[in-house]
């Protein structure tokens, strides 16, 4: 047998190996991105038409889906949240509620995609950025749900007993007791749902349109930054004087805006649960 | 209105919301059944299912050689990703310092942040040409997307293994200790078994990650339909299949039946996938 | 001559919390040494101290000396696993692992490299033995010790303990989660462990204290207020602050 020792080196070793290589290959496909796309970024190419070649519809398409899609899943999921933390019985359809929103979450986004081709596509008549936005409203649902709900059930059950003891009805607490100290939590649900819309292509692949105008009308079609990626990197050059490689540069320069918008999401997730957990919950844990 | 109306109008509002989530699950059931049920009848059941041809125009719709390279991709990738997510898990509950954890988190997170498209940018340009020319062409082949996954399904297994290893009592650990167990005797004697469940959990949430990853394998797989003789083979999944099709596929055609269908075959995988994890992680 | 196990001059932080203050103190083998003293006095923590409890936390920091066979114990060549193996503990949860009593007993001596069945059994009958708690247990060995009370499941850790054949066993109030008669028993197990262990228990149980222990130490706030033989020290404490506490004064 080996020393336990011995062992514990070895296997400390070898988790450091591992743990460096998983971390560099993360590093690797980012700056691999950057060396590859950042002659692209420019300011035609980020700000121009599109029409010229630029991405100003991309860039517009995606700002508006996202806020449509956020029109659509904040009221409805922060509405469920309440529903399931404050009000629902402890019952089998309360249950089955639950279960269907983790099932949701698990659906491969390409089925979404399905989805909305079958439904809001025929629904409407036609590809647009509102049957592109209840899609990703579909998609990102449940993550709404469960970070609102996750934020709500924190809040301390003494806070509650504390304005009901003053005589306030359930939604005067929900509202001005519950809703007021998880906000924190639920942005941070705004945030992921956000960036589920920049992040995902599979669900808007023929549903959102692919205009190259800016939109205007919910009923516009347009395309994504993600979008645009994925047909800079699969479509010839249609265009005189574009090489292909020329579309895999701009792709690339692409993807750095993709993570750039990332890591910004993924920053202020940290700063809001950072804040959140500093002021607010000292007190009340 | 009273604050008693106020409250009842509040309560079915609520009611209302949750109501509208739960129909979107029904709802995406109903649609991708409505419309792919009729490329089981259209083609019969077992002609679709083991059948190995894909003819737009003659319409004869079998999804064989997709559900295999599902599967393959999917195997492949998860044999490699498990011990090694597993592994980085174990790291950062067990050895990493908080400095170092706060390095490594965030990379991590960020991992899981990155939109498929981009692995699939990156596998294309630097993996493909490098499988090419490096082993055998055309590139585009099913060890690409096995490798494109292993990295994509990384942050889930590490994240929720990690958070199964983190649920372990510290009186177990204590206990082990305290009777002069090295770090790795503890680890694996008493957190993994511990953990055991949870960490299974994980690693079949990630297979489920990978059988429904869309895009990316789309970009590297090379999407022949046929069953790959080897890793470096061409291939093509139930997911990239619908990703290349859906946009020419006519409304109400039997073509967009038989791409429905695969999202229905598609989806029982993951059902059982996921199922078999929350049943494990004790979600439900 | 020096005892096997001192602390010289030991001061512990967590963070910036001075939990331990120069605390000097010396054991007596084969006797049993109790540690008294108000929550939060930082008894636990001086004696967590002596199996190197404290690394797993990551925000402590020590300072002084906790000298065991003549090596300093924090020292860059101690192997805190190989001490722990010297200096067993039992915590105040009784914390079984999730395993058989069989495999619990036994993990301490496997993790060891002991492999041989016949060897193993040996020493899990004679640990449950010296524990007291193999009559109750010994048609039941595959059960898991998490369906054990909680008095049976602490003898199985005290059991676990025993096995590794440590010489001194520290014991973190390690009746404060049982009734009466299980503490009653752990009691008894302890004075017949005496004759051949060190033995070293934190107890904020005053009359545990001085039923079973051989010399009382009171601690207050980090600080070794007051030390003697038991008799001495509940009989005519000379500290004032001890003497209250012994008396109940404190909360």
């Amino acid at each position: 047998m080996i020393k336990p020792q011995i062992a514990q080196k070895i296997s400390s070793v070898l988790l450091w190996t591992i743990t460096l290589l998983v971390v560099s290959s993360m590093l690797f496909i980012i700056v691999y991105t950057v060396l590859h796309g950042w002659r692209s970024l420019n300011m035609h190419f980020v700000f121009g038409s599109t029409i010229t070649g630029g991405l100003m519809a991309p860039i517009l398409g995606t700002l508006y889906l996202i806020l449509l899609t956020l029109l659509f899943i904040f009221p409805l999921g922060v509405g469920t949240a309440i529903y399931l933390s404050e009000y629902a019985p402890e019952n089998k359809f309360t249950k089955f509620t639950k279960f269907a929103l983790k099932s949701l979450a698990g659906i491969p986004s390409i089925i979404y995609g399905l989805f909305g081709v079958a439904f809001f596509v025929v629904f409407i008549g036609h590809t647009c950025i509102l049957a592109g936005a209840l899609t990703m409203a579909c998609l990102s649902l449940p993550y709404m749900v469960t970070s609102a709900e996750e934020a709500l059930i924190g809040v301390p059950k003494t806070w509650r007993e504390a304005s009901y003891a003053l005589g306030a009805t359930k939604w005067e607490t929900t509202w001005k007791i519950v809703i007021p100290a998880a906000l924190p939590g639920i942005m941070t649900g705004v945030i992921l749902c956000a960036g589920r819309v920049v992040a995902e292509t599979a669900p808007l692949l023929a549903t959102v349109g692919f205009s190259p105008f800016n939109p205007v009308s919910p009923l516009d079609g347009a395309r994504t930054l993600a979008l645009e990626l994925f047909y800079l990197a699969t479509e010839a050059p249609s265009t005189g004087g574009i090489t292909r490689q020329d579309l895999i540069t701009q792709a690339m320069g692409v993807a750095i805006i993709l993570f750039i918008i990332i890591i910004l999401m993924n920053m202020s997730v940290r700063w809001i649960g950072k804040k959140y957990s500093n002021e607010q919950y000292k007190i009340g844990r | 209105m009273s604050k008693k109306n106020i409250e009842i109008t509040v309560r079915c509002l609520l009611f209302l919301c949750s109501i509208i989530s739960l129909m979107i699950l029904v709802g995406i059931g109903y649609f991708l059944f409505k419309n792919g049920f009729s490329a089981f009848i259209e083609n019969g059941l077992g002609n679709f299912i083991f059948g190995k041809t894909w003819n737009i125009s003659k319409n004869v719709y079998g999804v064989y050689p997709l559900i295999l390279g599902s599967l393959f991709v999917t195997t492949g990738s998860i044999i490699v990703s498990a011990p090694i997510g597993i592994s980085v898990a174990i790291f950062m509950t067990d050895i990493a310092t908080s400095d170092i954890k706060k390095i490594i988190g965030p990379c991590i997170e960020l991992m899981a942040g990155i939109p498929s498209i981009v692995f699939g940018l990156v596998g294309m340009i630097f993996l493909v040409p490098l499988i090419r020319e490096n082993f055998s062409p055309p590139g585009y082949s099913l060890i690409a997307a096995i490798i494109v996954l292993i990295v994509m399904t990384m942050p889930t297994i590490i994240t929720l293994s990690e958070d199964s290893l983190r649920s372990v009592p510290r009186q177990y650990k204590e206990a082990s200790y305290a009777l002069g167990a090295t770090k790795w005797q503890t680890v694996w004697n008493v957190t993994l078994p511990a953990a055991k469940s949870g960490i299974i959990g994980a690693v079949i949430l990630g297979m489920g990650r990978a059988i429904g990853e869309a895009m990316a394998v789309y970009m590297v797989i090379g999407n022949a339909f046929k069953i790959p003789n080897s890793l470096f083979d061409p291939s093509r999944t139930l997911t990239s299949n619908i990703v290349g099709q859906i946009e020419e596929a006519a409304l109400n055609s039997q073509h967009m039946h038989a791409l429905f269908a695969c999202g229905i075959i598609l989806l029982i995988f993951v059902f059982l996938f996921n199922g078999i994890s929350f049943k494990m992680r004790k979600v439900v | 001559m020096k005892d096997k196990l001192y602390s010289k001059d030991l001061s512990l932080w967590y963070g910036k919390k001075q939990a331990l203050k120069n605390v000097d103190f010396s054991f007596k083998d084969k006797s049993i040494t109790a540690f008294i003293g108000p929550s939060g006095c930082g008894k636990s923590t001086y004696l967590r101290c002596f199996n190197r409890m404290n690394d797993l936390i990551a925000t402590v920091n020590i300072e002084g000396e906790v000298v065991y066979n003549g090596i300093d114990i924090n020292g860059k060549d101690a192997d805190p696993v190989e001490i722990r193996k010297k200096i067993g503990m039992v915590f105040q949860q009784p914390n079984p692992l999730p395993k058989s009593i069989y495999e619990n007993v036994a993990y301490g001596p496997k993790i060891a490299g002991i492999k041989k069945k016949k060897t193993l059994n040996d020493i899990v009958e004679k640990s449950l033995r010296k524990a007291a708690i193999w009559n109750e247990v010994k048609d039941e060995l595959k059960k898991s010790a998490l369906a054990l009370s909680g008095g049976q499941q602490q003898r199985i850790c005290l059991a676990r303990t025993l096995a590794i054949e440590p010489e001194i066993i520290l014991m973190d109030e390690p009746c404060s989660a049982l009734d009466p008669i299980a503490t009653a028993k752990i009691e008894q197990t302890m004075l017949d462990l005496k004759k051949d262990y060190t033995i070293v228990i934190v107890t904020h149980n005053i009359q545990q204290a001085a039923r079973i222990s051989d010399q009382t130490a009171f601690m207050l706030l980090g600080e070794l207020v007051e030390h003697g033989t038991t008799k001495e020290m509940f009989e005519k404490p000379i500290n004032t602050e001890t003497s209250d506490y012994i008396n109940g004064r404190y909360g």
